[in-house]
């Protein structure tokens, strides 16, 4: 202790000023406990959006490149199944175009208080309304993989006498989920910091925990700077994780 | 070469063009007033304009101080830190003053006084502030009496202040078990407007916001009514805030609110916007 005090009574005035406002905005009244909570919240909602996205993804992927893929072949045949597809691919393409159409802040509006009116669960409604959102991206990225990959694939897939899902499945999907994984990363990114306008629900998150720091003890640098913080240090794991399974996957390429 | 000077001309040309526009073509100094106009009848928008009795009086007090008032129209929160922080020259959001905002910033002389009210939907069982929380000896809300309720605020208003101070546990609802109180339920939006319009599709129970705009709201919105008899609990005063240590400003602003009060014309504001009759808007 005696060693701490010495330090104190000789550090310049503008780290004594800097300890004062960490102590004031952080310890004072348990407020890190607010970031604590708007941390929480924050990662709850990325988490399950995320799962939310990427299934709601998958599945309109897999429609959208289904229909382009073999759109030609089944013309012809003018089958039940056709017609479905059809449908089916027209109601994926409103999908995308109204949630990539407008904003999210505006969705998240729209759920919270037209759609799900009468939930009080703020959180599983922002939940909801970041995952149907991220859903749209997800989906455009994975179908652009699969179209990337060459038709020759395909072919030799077809040729080997694996049937179209067969094929996907064995042939074309690991080499997708290779190709956009960069791609994917970058939506998760983005949806982990488009999370900090739940607060306009009235849910605490990462953002929304800052500003009420900030509105009670009327400073702007230390709650901004830390909530700034911790959002870098996030997505500098999340990137992190993605390149280390980018170097395992890449391990196969030799 | 002459490519060269002729971009430095150009440059030139458009910076003296930027800075004609920066200059006042009247002389008078600008006078940053920040607000949050989202508050009726202290400020409102109407149309484009940003109007109610705050607008008013600010402008009335450039006019003493022979200053051009500028209206920025932000978040409360940002209002409050803004001001603190030195962006704006002065605040003027129907700002109480607590103990905890002279810490960082200056008051004025006060120009009104409100109350906290409860607005709850027609045929609530909430029917008084004592269904809602539980008091200390002080008098302070130490907690909810009823878990299920939820309360909708203002960010950082005083009403979330004070139904904040309700709120003990950890925000994972149940990371302490034996807190029976989880924080969510106080809901804390963006506007006045925003926590009414929740109140009204049941995602929270009963709003606690200021007796002159809830009187706007409740007078704009069916099925809402003000709990009578439940607004004496937190009588304060609006000043004008400005940045801690600018007394130059401070003692200019309180001057002319003085002779604003003497004149009437702070009383003539108030009535416009505030009939005498109770507020039957």
């Amino acid at each position: 202790m005696v060693l701490t005090n010495s330090f104190w009574d000789t550090a310049p005035p503008w780290l004594i000023k800097m300890k004062e406002d960490f102590i004031l905005n952080f310890v004072d009244a348990g407020r890190w406990k607010w970031l604590v909570e708007g941390l929480g919240n924050t990662l709850l909602i990325t988490l399950f959006a995320l799962l939310i996205g990427l299934v709601i993804g998958v599945v309109i992927a897999a429609v959208r490149s289904t229909y382009d893929k073999n759109r030609e072949s089944m013309e012809m045949q003018k089958g039940f199944g056709y017609y479905l597809l059809k449908i089916v691919n027209g109601i994926c393409n409103l999908y995308l175009t109204v949630i990539r159409g407008t904003p999210v802040v505006v969705q998240l509006l729209i759920m919270y208080f037209i759609v799900f009116a009468s939930s009080r669960d703020s959180l599983m409604v922002a939940i909801i309304a970041f995952g149907i959102n991220s859903g749209a991206y997800v989906a455009e990225i994975l179908r652009g993989g699969i179209m990337s990959i060459d038709n020759g694939q395909f072919e030799a897939g077809r040729s080997l006498g694996f049937n179209y899902v067969q094929t996907m499945i064995h042939i074309i999907i690991p080499q997708v989920f290779k190709n956009v994984l960069p791609t994917l990363c970058n939506e998760f990114i983005v949806l982990l910091k488009e999370t900090s306008v739940a607060g306009y629900v009235g849910i605490v998150d990462l953002t929304k925990a800052g500003d009420l720091i900030r509105g009670r003890t009327f400073s702007a640098f230390m709650p901004l700077i830390a909530v700034a913080l911790i959002y870098l240090a996030m997505v500098v794991i999340l990137t992190a994780l993605v390149s280390a399974l980018e170097r395992r996957l890449r391990k196969s390429e030799r | 070469m002459k490519k060269f000077i002729s971009i430095i001309l150009v440059l030139v040309i458009a910076l003296s063009v930027f800075a004609a526009c920066g200059q006042k073509t009247d002389g008078k100094e600008d006078l940053v007033m920040a607000t949050n106009a989202a508050f009726p009848p202290y400020e409102f928008k109407e149309g484009d304009k940003i109007v109610g009795i705050d607008a008013e009086i600010a402008a009335a007090i450039a006019d003493k101080l022979g200053m051009n008032l500028v209206i920025e129209d932000v978040d409360f929160g940002a209002v409050l830190t803004g001001v603190a922080e030195g962006k704006y020259d002065m605040g003027m959001a129907g700002i109480t003053v607590t103990e905890d905002r002279k810490k960082t910033m200056d008051f004025s002389d006060t120009y009104a006084t409100g109350i906290q009210v409860i607005i709850v939907k027609d045929g609530s069982p909430i029917t008084s502030l004592d269904d809602i929380f539980e008091f200390n000896a002080d008098g302070d809300p130490v907690a909810l009496k009823n878990p299920d309720i939820k309360v909708g605020v203002q960010e950082n208003t005083t009403g979330d202040i004070y139904s904040s101070s309700a709120i003990t546990g950890w925000g994972f609802n149940d990371l302490n078990e034996d807190e029976s109180v989880k924080t969510d339920r106080v809901v804390r939006y963006k506007t006045g407007a925003e926590a009414v319009s929740a109140l009204k599709s049941d995602k929270v129970d009963c709003v606690i916001i200021d007796n002159e705009p809830a009187k706007s709201f409740v007078a704009t919105n069916e099925g809402i009514h003000i709990l009578e008899g439940e607004n004496e609990y937190a009588v304060e005063d609006y000043a004008i805030c400005v940045k801690k240590g600018d007394s130059e400003l401070l003692t200019k602003i309180n001057k002319a609110l003085a002779d604003l009060k003497a004149d009437g014309t702070v009383d003539k504001i108030v009535n416009k916007y505030i009939p005498k009759d109770g507020g039957a808007q």
